[in-house]
């Protein structure tokens, strides 16, 4: 069945500029689906209440400036580790059960600005701290496509609902994989961005040289759309950029013929062969299209979990360290296991007599690794890798045991280290049905390239329409 | 540096107090043994050689990024505000446990 959420943001938002559906039929129909599936998923933390959201939605119907707003009346969510002022946010974390707060993150304030409807806040890994979304107080988040698998993290929430059909788009935080991890378990698409591109104000710090703010949608196309409104410079954030933001929609349309994709050999050694025939099976379908894709080698990549399972843990214990229960929260006695295991692994790291072994030793191969591939993409658009070597797991399977955990951020985690953008997609099915992603990476903001590449290739495939079993009826 | 010694319960509960992190005795024992595999799988890194090669701490390649010493409005709490996330407050303040101890 076809519903309006199925259909592009951009064709949404002409509709509703001409008057031709209401944002409310919109918000209507995602509270409607909401109401008849959930907590099926579980993605949601809060769900802001269906009367404030028609309210506002009625609000942006009654608007005679409609062709000024860029999101009119569009639906979204937030993965819950987004400040959004009077709506309760948890980081899924007991820690902050209660806390309402006082001011909003420059993306929630951008998004509002643009006329977008918040919906909820969605269901994470606590504090961004996982890869499955077991990790939080609020209970697992469960995977659209087979609901008795994780929805993965440590968005998995947001990841959850774009695939539902539950909003528009989502805007998530990927501090290691946490936006692309889930977009390629649940069959959609997300843009981790250049570190800086977006403002990171009002966000809930996980580990702050690594986290990036960015959004997931149905495609590519729409993931542009959104970026355009969130990207630049924001005054709040030191580490924002000044670069300007370009028309990403705009350049969808350019060709890729010619654009130069490398595939590291050493991303396909011991990869689970279903994933890496529907890998091989893109790379032939982008081919088709132009480019012109080269094996490549590409090293460093065993080095990639060790560097981030250092710098992300310091980082968070140095982070984490302001949650004491005074000003705001509760105590630190709340933290979970998976959360407890990080700060110390940390705190470790970071100890007099240890600080030269890890963190300085990190901060150095971090050099390396950016040379590495810097390298690369000066001579190759993108590098085409997978996102995850693992398909959904089942619960238990990651939180119980830490180094499985550690290496579903394989692909993932080393891409934060280094600032890069990278677009995951949907690449394609196992024969059990579970979706499977691709990433596309790209030299420091590269966005608009890899945008447009991934709309090319979602022109030419149609992976990214398939709905989970549930919605075909 | 070579290969770490092993991680102990001692360890952890130091590194638990350095973290301000109540533990129990039996998450002391699960957080051993995990610290421990990590921290080892980590240690991996130390096989790659980085002499003489300098750190990066951050990719922005910015670098003092400064703002005019004026005070925002549009960003000032009122004290209600400020105060309303807070689980102990008394007369408009916040309360926190003494620090000082009486002789």
């Amino acid at each position: 069945m076809s519903t309006l959420i199925d259909l592009p943001i951009a064709e949404l938002i002409k509709k509703i500029r001409k008057k031709e559906i209401l944002s409310v039929d919109l918000i209507t129909e995602a509270y409607d689906r909401i109401e008849a599936t959930e907590p099926s998923t579980n993605a949601f933390i809060t769900i802001v209440d269906r009367d404030t959201a028609l309210e506002n939605a009625t609000a942006i119907d009654a608007r005679s400036d409609l062709a000024s707003l860029k999101l009119p009346g569009i639906p979204y969510v937030m993965k819950d580790a987004y400040l959004t002022r009077g709506v309760r946010t948890t980081a899924a974390s007991k820690i902050l059960d209660d806390f309402v707060p006082p001011y909003s993150a420059t993306v929630h304030k951008r998004l509002k600005d643009a006329g977008a409807i918040l919906i909820g806040k969605m269901n994470m890994d606590a504090w961004g701290h996982g890869a499955s979304t077991e990790n939080t107080d609020y209970g697992p988040a469960m995977n659209p496509w087979d609901l008795t698998r994780s929805a993965g993290g440590s968005g998995g929430g947001p990841a959850a609902a774009i695939a539902m059909r539950y909003a528009s788009f989502g805007i998530g935080e990927d501090t290691g994989g946490s936006i692309r991890n889930p977009a390629a378990w649940n069959n959609i698409t997300a843009m981790k961005v250049t570190y800086g591109r977006v403002s990171r104000y009002g966000a809930i710090a996980y580990a702050s040289s690594l986290d990036t703010m960015g959004p997931t949608a149905k495609t590519s196309e729409d993931c542009a759309l959104v970026l355009e409104v969130i990207a630049g410079h924001d005054p709040y954030d030191a580490t924002s950029s000044a670069e300007p933001v370009p028309q990403y929609f705009d350049a969808l349309g350019s060709s890729i013929k010619g654009k130069k994709i490398a595939v590291p050999t050493e991303f396909f050694t011991g990869l689970d062969p279903q994933i890496d025939a529907l890998i091989r099976a893109a790379r032939i379908t982008l081919e088709s299209l132009g480019a012109i894709v080269t094996d490549v080698s590409l090293p460093m990549l065993e080095y990639g979990v060790p560097m981030y399972y250092i710098l992300a843990p310091s980082e968070t214990s140095s982070n984490l360290s302001r949650y004491d229960g005074i000003r705001f929260g509760s105590g630190r006695d709340l933290f979970t296991n998976e959360s407890k295991r990080r700060i110390m692994t940390g705190t470790y790291a970071l100890s007099s007599g240890y600080y030269d072994a890890y963190y300085k030793k990190a901060q150095r191969a971090r050099t390396l690794l950016r040379d590495a591939y810097t390298k690369t993409l000066t001579e190759f658009d993108a590098i085409l890798s997978p996102v995850t070597p693992m398909m959904p797991t089942k619960p238990g399977v990651l939180l119980d045991d830490p180094v499985r955990n550690m290496m579903a951020d394989l692909y993932t985690g080393l891409i934060n280290i280094i600032g890069l953008p990278s677009l995951a997609i949907p690449c394609g099915f196992t024969k059990d049905n579970l979706p499977v992603g691709m990433q596309l990476i790209g030299g420091m903001f590269s966005e608009s390239k890899l945008f447009a590449i991934g709309h090319a290739y979602q022109q030419a495939t149609s992976w990214h329409t398939n709905k989970p079993p549930t919605l075909k009826e | 540096m070579s290969s770490t010694k092993p991680i102990t319960k001692t360890d952890i509960a130091h590194i638990a107090k350095l973290a301000n992190l109540p533990i129990t005795e039996k998450q002391t024992e699960a957080l051993t043994s995990q610290v421990g595999v990590t921290v080892e799988y980590v240690s991996k890194l130390q096989s790659l050689p980085t002499d003489g090669v300098e750190e990066t701490s951050q990719v922005t390649g910015l670098e003092n990024v400064f703002r005019e010493d004026a005070i925002d409005t549009t960003r000032m709490f009122t004290q209600e505000e400020a105060l309303a996330n807070a689980k102990r407050t008394h007369n408009g303040y916040f309360v926190v446990d003494a620090v000082l101890e009486e002789k």
